[in-house]
C-alpha cells in the first residue's frame, strides 16, 4: 500500500500524532467523566480535584504503559517471525509467555508471593530463563541452529510450562483465584514505577534493534546464502533474538501475557509496508501500540462499570480487522 | 540415536509400528493393575479374560478399563489429527489446537456449564449432556474457520492465520464467561481446559470407539491424496489430484477426529502437536509411515500421563493434560539434539 520511502515516512509521523492522540483520548475517556480541558488542566495546572487526581494517578499509567506494552510485543512479534522464518511465530512460541507465567505462579503458591513488584522480577527471570533454554537447547545437535530447531524446541519448552503452569493452578485453587487476572493480562491498576524499571532496557533494546534492522533482512533470503555473504547468522538470530526477549519480557513483566498482538501486527503491518524491516519494526511499534491502547479504550466501555482484560479486547477488537485482511491479501 | 544404530529393524515402519503397539499394550496393562488396589500383570491379563475374582474384575472392568481404553483412543485421534493438519499446511507449528477447534470446544463447556448451574453450583441438567456440547462447540468453530478461509479454495496459510485468529476469539470469550462466573466455576472450567478422562465409562467408550475408528479408517485410504498433496498444490494439480476436494476432505477428518477427543477428554494439549514430530524423526516423514506409528505415540502419551496423574499424586487426581506436555516434551527435546535431520521435520 505504502511504496515510496516518502510515503512510508509521512506514515511514521501520522502513526506518531495517532499514537500521541490515542493516549490523549485514553486519559479522557472512561468510567468518571472527563473532558479535554480537565486532561489538560490535570498534567499542566493540576490541582487536588478528585478528577485531576485520575487523570494523573490512575489514566496517564495506564497510556503510557500500554502505548509501551503494545510497541513492546509489535516489535517482538516481527523479529521471531523473521528469525524463526514461521510466519505464525510470536513472543509466546519461543517460551517467554510460558516461562514468565510459571514464573510467577511458582512464586504465588510456594513462596506466597503478592505485590506487583516480585511479579515483575519473577516473570522478567521466568522469560529469561525460558529463551535461553530453548536457545540452548536448539543450538545443541549436529545441525546447529536452524530455524526449524528454534520453532519445535520453543513450542516444547512453552508446552512443558505451560502444563506445570496448569497443574499447579489444579491443585491450587486459591493461586488460580488470585492469578487469573494477571494471567489474563492487563494495562490497568499497574504502577508507573514498573514501567520505569524496565524502560531503560525497552529503549535500549529498540534501539538496536531499529538501528540494526537491514541484517534482518540478509537472514530473510536464507541462511546458506546469507552465510555466503559473509554473514554471521548465529550471531544475528542471537542478537535479535536477545532484543526480543527484553521486550516481549518487559511487556509481560509489566501487564501480564497479553496474547494475540505479537502474532497479528507483523502481518498487518507487512501488508502494509512490504518485506523491508527497516520500515516493518517502526510500524509494528505503532501498530501495536496503537491496538493495545484502543482495546484498554474499548475495555473499559463493555461491561462497565467493570472492566475486562485488555487482553480479551485485543482479541474482540483485532480478530475481526484481522480475519478481513487475511481473506483479502494473501500474499504475506 | 545410537541404540537405532544397532537395532536397524526398527527403522522399517511396519516394525517400529508392531513395536510401538507393542509398548502401547504394556502399558496398558501396567497402568490397569496399578492405583489404590494394586493388581499384578498376570492378575490383570487373567481378569480380562474372565478369570480371577469377581472383585478384581468390578475393579478392573467397571472402573479402569473404561478409563484407560478411552485415554487410548483419544491419543491415537488427536495424533493422527495433528498429523494430517501439519501435513496439509506444511507447517510444523500446525497442531488442532492451534486453529481453533479445542478453544471453540472449551467456550461450548463454559458456556454449558454457567447455563446449566443454580446458585448452588450444581448443575440443573445432566453431565453426560457436557460431550455433546463440546462436539458441537468443536464442530461449529471448525466449519466457521473453514467458511471464512474459503475463497475459490481453502489456502493452507490462510486456513492457519483465520484459525489462530478465531481460537484467539473464543479464548477471548472463554476469558469473560469465566470472569464474570464465581470462581467454582473458574476452577471447574480449567479442569476441563487442561483435559481429564476422569471418570470415564463405557457408554462414552462406545461412542468414541466406532467414531474414532472410521476416521482413521478413511485417513488410512487417504493416505496417497495426502502424499501428492505434501508436494504443493501446483505437482499435486499437475499429477491430476482434486486437490482442494481432498484437502477439504481431509480437514474434515483432521477436525472430526479432534472433535470427538476433546468432547470426551477434555482439552488435552500437545499430543497433536507433539506426537507427529516424534513420530517423522523416528520412522521419517512419509504420511502412510508415519501416521500410524504417531497414532501409537499419541496413544502412549495420553495413556502415560493420565496414569501418573493418577497414581502420582493420589488421593488427588491431576488432570492428564498436565502431564501430556511434561512426558513428551522431554522426549522430543532429547530426540531434537541427538539426532540427525531425517527428511523434513
Amino acid at each position: 500500500m505504502l511504496h515510496t520511502n516518502t510515503t512510508r515516512g509521512w506514515g511514521i509521523v501520522i502513526g506518531t500524532t495517532l499514537i500521541l492522540l490515542l493516549m490523549s483520548a485514553s486519559l479522557v475517556y472512561g468510567y468518571t467523566n472527563t473532558t479535554w480541558i480537565d486532561a489538560y488542566l490535570a498534567l499542566f495546572d493540576p490541582t487536588t480535584s478528585n478528577k485531576h487526581l485520575i487523570i494523573r494517578d490512575v489514566r496517564l499509567p495506564r497510556a503510557l504503559i500500554a502505548a509501551f506494552v503494545g510497541a513492546c510485543l509489535g516489535v517482538s512479534g516481527a523479529i521471531m517471525q523473521s528469525i524463526t522464518r514461521n510466519p505464525l511465530s510470536s513472543p509466546s512460541i519461543l517460551g517467554i509467555n510460558a516461562g514468565a507465567s510459571f514464573f510467577v505462579v511458582v512464586g504465588v503458591v510456594f513462596l506466597s508471593v503478592q505485590s506487583l513488584q516480585s511479579y515483575m522480577w519473577l516473570s522478567f527471570a521466568g522469560a529469561t530463563f525460558a529463551f535461553l533454554l530453548v536457545f540452548i537447547l536448539s543450538s545443541t545437535g549436529r545441525e546447529g541452529l536452524t530455524p526449524l530447531k528454534l520453532t519445535l524446541a520453543g513450542s516444547a519448552i512453552t508446552a512443558l510450562f505451560t502444563s506445570f503452569t496448569q497443574g499447579l493452578l489444579v491443585l491450587n485453587e486459591t493461586a488460580l483465584d488470585q492469578v487469573l487476572f494477571w494471567l489474563a493480562g492487563s494495562v490497568a491498576n499497574r504502577p508507573l514505577e514498573l514501567l520505569f524499571h524496565a524502560l531503560p532496557y525497552i529503549i535500549v533494546a529498540l534501539l538496536i534493534v531499529f538501528f540494526r534492522a537491514k541484517e534482518l533482512n540478509v537472514l530473510s533470503i536464507g541462511d546458506d546464502v546469507a552465510v555466503g555473504l559473509g554473514q554471521r547468522t548465529a550471531w544475528i538470530k542471537f542478537t535479535f533474538g536477545t532484543c526480543a526477549v527484553v521486550l516481549a519480557g518487559s511487556a509481560v513483566a509489566v501487564a501480564g501475557p497479553i496474547g494475540f498482538v505479537g502474532i497479528i501486527i507483523p502481518h498487518l503491518i507487512r501488508s502494509l509496508v512490504g518485506l523491508d524491516h527497516r520500515w516493518i519494526l517502526p510500524y509494528s511499534a505503532l501498530g501495536g501500540a496503537a491496538l493495545l491502547l484502543i482495546a484498554d479504550i474499548g475495555s473499559r466501555y463493555v461491561l462497565m462499570p467493570q472492566e475486562l482484560p485488555v487482553g480479551v479486547m485485543t482479541a474482540l477488537i483485532g480478530v475481526p480487522f484481522f480475519i478481513f485482511v487475511a481473506r483479502r491479501k494473501l500474499g504475506i | 540415536m545410537k541404540i537405532f544404530n544397532h537395532l536397524e529393524f526398527i527403522r522399517r515402519p511396519i516394525y517400529a509400528t508392531i513395536l510401538v503397539f507393542l509398548v502401547v499394550i504394556t502399558v496398558m496393562i501396567l497402568s490397569a493393575g496399578s492405583g489404590e488396589f494394586p493388581l499384578s500383570p498376570l492378575n490383570v491379563v487373567s481378569a480380562l479374560f474372565g478369570y480371577g475374582d469377581g472383585f478384581n474384575q468390578t475393579i478392573l472392568i467397571d472402573f479402569r478399563l473404561p478409563r484407560i481404553v478411552l485415554a487410548l483412543f483419544v491419543g491415537m485421534s488427536l495424533a493422527v489429527s495433528g498429523a494430517i493438519l501439519q501435513g496439509i499446511t506444511k507447517n510444523p507449528l500446525a497442531s488442532p489446537d492451534l486453529i481453533g477447534v479445542t478453544a471453540g470446544a472449551s467456550f461450548a463447556v463454559v458456556l454449558f456449564l454457567t447455563l446449566f448451574s443454580d446458585e448452588n453450583n450444581s448443575l440443573t441438567v445432566s453431565i453426560q449432556w457436557l460431550p455433546l456440547f463440546a462436539f458441537l462447540g468443536a464442530t461449529i468453530t471448525a466449519l466457521v474457520v473453514f467458511l471464512l478461509s474459503w475463497k475459490n479454495g481453502i489456502a493452507p496459510f490462510r486456513l492457519l492465520l483465520i484459525g489462530i485468529a478465531v481460537a484467539a476469539f473464543m479464548q477471548a470469550g472463554t476469558t469473560i464467561w469465566i470472569l464474570l462466573g464465581p470462581i467454582y466455576q473458574a476452577s471447574q472450567a480449567t479442569i476441563w481446559t487442561t483435559g481429564s478422562i476422569y471418570g470415564a465409562n463405557w457408554s462414552q467408550v462406545s461412542v468414541l470407539i466406532p467414531w474414532a475408528i472410521l476416521l482413521i479408517a478413511i485417513s488410512l485410504l487417504l493416505r496417497r491424496q495426502m502424499n501428492i498433496l505434501e508436494l504443493g498444490d501446483d505437482i499435486a494439480t499437475g499429477v491430476g489430484s482434486r486437490v482442494q476436494r481432498n484437502r477439504v476432505l481431509l480437514l474434515l477428518v483432521s477436525t472430526g477426529l479432534t472433535g470427538i477427543a476433546v468432547a470426551f477428554a477434555g482439552g488435552i494439549g500437545f499430543v497433536g502437536l507433539l506426537a507427529p514430530h516424534i513420530a517423522r524423526r523416528i520412522v521419517g516423514p512419509k504420511f502412510q509411515s508415519m501416521v500410524l506409528f504417531s497414532a501409537g505415540i499419541g496413544a502412549l502419551l495420553v495413556l502415560i500421563a493420565d496414569w501418573i496423574g493418577r497414581v502420582a499424586f493420589a488421593p488427588i487426581e491431576v488432570p492428564a493434560g498436565v502431564w501430556t506436555a511434561a512426558v513428551g516434551a522431554p522426549y522430543f527435546i532429547f530426540l531434537l539434539i541427538t539426532q540427525r535431520k531425517k527428511g523434513g521435520a
